[in-house]
């Protein structure tokens, strides 16, 4: 009754639009009954495409294909070098081409419960259809998937999965489909169907009448802030995991297009959902500037394990003794103990926790304590050196490059770090925000992981989004709006965004204080890893909101910025990303308070099994959490999207 | 360690540039040649100096974002490694370290050690791709791919588009990076309807940028950063040959 009277309140309803009837035939049902534009209409709509990593690309070139005229805009000096090109190990998809037993639905059940009941069931399901197609569509484009002799596409095993389900491009897959996205892209760039911006970043949504117009750019080479408008607005703009500073995103990969959206009114959903991948390379010194990732893909012939005793940890961590060193019976192959079924194929929060307990417990290995062993020797004696390299020979000389250290001889050192973010912007079964007009694709948006996605997910989310969703929604809006339904960079609505914009870098600039924008980032990172990371309780998150808004309050008080806002300047734009990390990283703290239950990536330690598992509250938690901006310094007003579970029953997450 | 740097800095492409003397103390082994940039530019900061402008993004390897002619050579002194994953280890205590943007006319600097690339976007967009629309493909596994032939597309696929190899030559060509992707597509059955037509196209609009003529001296291959072989440089002359003679296209 409450949660009505809210929505009255403040005008936002939110209706996920979700189709009824049953779950498999939701989306084809779905299909026909939106609305088409004509081929010969197209041509009269504009759309704004955000990013262009896989999301994005796809959607620009699958858009650019129909018909529609697409501008394109990223950060980055070329489309090709979004984040999605970092993806090391794979992509799922139902194909069943082994014989294993997948189907469909087995993805489709797979993902539900790798996100721990925290999604919803119609946009997995439609997920999990359209993985098929993907494969399809980037095998015509050329991309080199992996094969067996026989000339068939090769499957790896990725966590939390008992099926051999993901496709892969040695250790690049992401990038291999990103080349294939941007090829495609390409095309439509020579066939006039999309404009590309390179090095433009958005930094405001223009809304008029209720709807989303356009958006406010900043030329990074010149400076120049620029306005355009169109149909509708597509963010593609990625996860927001570098509000930890530390993570394996990126340097550039940020937040501020979906934030300032967020304040113009997109609700921002499930937050604090931030997921830690377990086989990361560990933090060595202060100077440090980003975490590398090495697949999860490795953890198929990686056995991951501990000293059994902290007094022999300690000797491997004064440096007395190496991994070699250790008799078996010494070593605990902790996943392996606890999970028997999946062994060292856990889900990735699974993996992660358990990593931080045995390190919290005095047996991490590495000089500062925080790492596991991932060890390829047993792999290696039965499958020879030959095939391991074959499998992982890129990501065991990037390993070597970064350590300094040969994990053909000696153990890998691991250990958990920020990865992906399963929160984002709110949106309904066609993509589209609470802004008629504005949808979110990718990572940006919160819909398909629940409080945890599974590996070799993320890559088919985005381009289920960009090929083979958004072409069918988009044109339900376009033509219930139709053409005449825009307005020109001269209104008001333009002009005053593009203001807001000037202002607000006006005010960075002048600030003239004592700390660069890396330094307030730094310290919000620390702060977000402390409180708000692994492991969280209500006493630490209190005090981390306490200090993020002193860090705020500094921000705006101390901010050192040098050289002007007409030229390249990075430490602008860093400046501009920072100060929206930082509002971010206040409402993630509200949302992981609000949420009073462990699911998935968000554990807090006050609810937690007597084992130490994730301890849900399925009767007053199985609700989307999506905030809606009330203004500076205002408190953001929750609302609450019920979550239905007409065909999954949810039950207590076991992998043992 | 205790480094000297020499760093080329330019405001913007209508002023000229000068190489300007830096010096850095306390520089750790294991830091990435980019982290050593980023303590430089906080000094610099501190300072109230300007940083210096560097293009740089995944930090892994894999985007091609980094592009820094280190010592006289693209992405510095390892063999099959980007500036992003080149750590300070491979240098010496007491070190001079001479860094400049990549030069090459088709590359024009846009400030200090940052260079406008779009030149590669506009060669693959000539051609770079299998012309599909999305929807219309046939079930992956109808196209069977014998293993080797997949692995030789593959490692051609595997350039990062850093330009390095236009960095490494001495006439500016962009022949290794335009092969790499004609050759992929080449051997793979997908790309062969269009193989002809887009070998041509992509030439073309290779030597419009300005980019010159192949100098035969290898040094391309020997400093990508994926370590691409000659051999698909070798497949791209073949392509265009066998284009020129067979077709009026372009």
């Amino acid at each position: 009754m409450i949660d009505v009277l809210e929505e009255q309140e403040t005008g936002i309803k939110l209706d996920s639009k979700a189709p009824e009837g049953p779950l498999a035939e939701k989306w084809a049902k779905h299909k026909f009954n939106l609305k088409l534009v004509n081929p010969a209409n197209k041509r009269k709509y504009e759309v704004i495409v955000v990013g262009t990593g896989l999301a994005g690309a796809s959607a620009a070139a699958a858009l650019g294909e129909l018909g529609y005229n697409v501008k394109a805009f990223c950060f980055q000096d070329s489309p090709r070098r979004a984040h999605s090109i970092a993806a090391q190990g794979g992509i799922n998809a139902a194909k069943n081409y082994q014989n294993d037993g997948d189907s469909v639905f087995r993805l489709f059940y797979d993902t539900i419960k790798g996100g721990d009941y925290r999604a919803r069931e119609s946009n997995v399901h439609r997920l999990a259809e359209v993985s098929v197609n993907i494969i399809d569509q980037c095998v015509a484009q050329g991309v080199p998937f992996a094969r067996e002799y026989g000339g068939a596409l090769a499957n790896r095993s990725f966590g939390g999965s008992q099926v051999s389900r993901t496709f892969y491009a040695r250790g690049q897959t992401g990038q291999q489909l990103l080349l294939g996205a941007y090829s495609a892209l390409s095309r439509q760039v020579a066939n006039g169907k999309v404009k590309l911006f390179p090095r433009t970043e958005m930094l405001d949504l223009v809304i008029e009448g209720g709807k989303a117009r356009g958006i406010i750019t900043r030329n990074l080479v010149t400076g120049k802030i620029e306005s355009h408008s169109a149909h509708a607005v597509l963010l593609c703009t990625g996860g927001y995991g570098n509000v930890f500073y530390l993570s394996t995103n990126a340097m550039g990969s940020n937040v501020t297009a979906a934030w300032r959206a967020h304040k113009k009114g997109a609700l921002m959903a499930n937050p604090c959902f931030t997921q830690i991948h377990p086989t990361c390379i560990p933090v060595k010194g202060k100077y440090q500037s980003k975490l590398t990732l090495m697949s999860e893909s490795l953890r198929n012939d990686g056995r991951v394990w501990v000293p059994k005793t902290e007094e022999i940890a300690e000797r491997v961590r004064k440096g007395e003794i190496k991994a070699k060193d250790i008799k078996e019976e010494d070593r605990d192959y902790f996943l392996e103990r606890r999970y028997p079924s999946f062994g060292n194929l856990v889900p990735r929060d699974v993996a992660s926790r358990n990593a931080k307990n045995v390190c919290d417990e005095g047996r991490g290995v590495a000089a500062s304590g925080l790492a596991v062993y991932l060890d390829f020797a047993d792999a290696i004696k039965r499958d020879s050196k030959k095939v391991i390299e074959a499998k992982y020979g890129n990501l065991f000389e990037m390993y070597e490059k970064i350590v300094d250290e040969d994990p053909y001889e000696t153990p890998m050192k691991i250990y958990p770090a920020v990865h992906y973010t399963m929160g984002g912007l709110w949106v309904d079964y066609n993509l589209m925000t609470n802004v008629p007009g504005l949808y979110a694709l990718g990572e940006a948006n919160f819909s398909d992981h629940g409080a945890n996605r599974l590996g070799a997910s993320a890559l088919m989310q985005g381009l289920a989004d960009g090929y083979f969703v958004i072409p069918y929604t988009l044109g339900d809006y376009l033509a219930t709006i139709g053409p005449a339904d825009k307005i020109p960079t001269t209104h008001p609505a333009f002009k005053d965004a593009e203001q807001t914009v000037n202002d607000t870098i006006s005010r960075m600039l002048s600030i003239k204080g004592d700390k660069t924008a890396e330094e307030f980032h730094r310290q919000l990172g620390h702060i977000m890893w402390e409180y708000c990371g692994m492991a969280r309780n209500a006493e630490g998150l209190t005090k981390a909101k306490k200090l993020i808004q002193e860090l705020r309050k500094e921000f705006w008080t101390n901010l050192r910025l040098t050289g002007s806002d007409m030229e390249l300047n990075p430490a602008l734009e860093q400046a501009s990303r920072v100060a929206d990390f930082i509002e971010l990283g206040e409402l993630m703290v509200d949302d992981a308070l609000n949420r009073n239950e462990s699911c998935g990536g968000h554990f807090r330690e006050e609810f937690s099994t007597e084992d130490g598992e994730a301890k849900r509250d399925d009767e007053h938690y199985t609700y989307v959490a999506a905030w809606e901006y009330k203004g500076p310094n205002q408190p953001e007003k929750l609302h609450k999207e019920m979550l239905k579970f007409e065909t999954v029953k949810l039950t207590q997450r076991s992998y043992k | 360690m205790n480094i000297a740097l020499k760093v080329w800095r330019q405001k913007n492409s209508q002023t000229p540039g000068k190489m300007v003397d830096y010096k850095l103390s306390d520089v750790s082994p294991d830091m990435s040649f980019l982290e050593m940039f980023d303590v430089l530019n906080e000094e610099l900061s501190h300072k109230g100096e300007e940083p210096v402008a560097f293009d740089h993004d995944c930090r892994e390897g894999i985007c091609g974002m980094c592009s820094m002619y280190i010592n006289g050579r693209p992405h510095g002194p390892e063999t099959g490694t980007t500036t992003c994953q080149l750590h300070m280890r491979s240098f010496n205590d007491g070190d001079t370290i001479v860094v400049e943007p990549w030069r090459a006319r088709a590359f024009p600097v846009i400030k200090d050690l940052v260079v406008d690339r779009e030149a590669f976007d506009r060669i693959i967009q000539a051609g770079g791709y299998v012309s599909v629309n999305t929807g219309s493909a046939p079930d992956a596994n109808d196209i069977l791919i014998p293993r080797e032939i997949a692995d030789e597309a593959m490692d051609a696929a595997q350039c990062i588009g850093c330009g390095a190899c236009v960095a490494a030559c001495k006439n500016a060509s962009a022949m290794l990076f335009t092969a790499a992707k004609v050759s992929q597509l080449a051997v793979l059955p997908q790309g062969h309807a269009e193989h002809q037509l887009r070998a041509e196209r992509m030439v073309a609009q290779m030597d419009a940028e300005g980019f010159g003529a192949c100098s035969f001296t290898g040094a391309c291959s020997v400093e990508c950063p994926k370590s691409i072989s000659l051999d698909h440089i070798a497949r791209l002359n073949r392509e265009y040959l066998g284009a020129k003679l067979a077709s009026n296209n372009v």
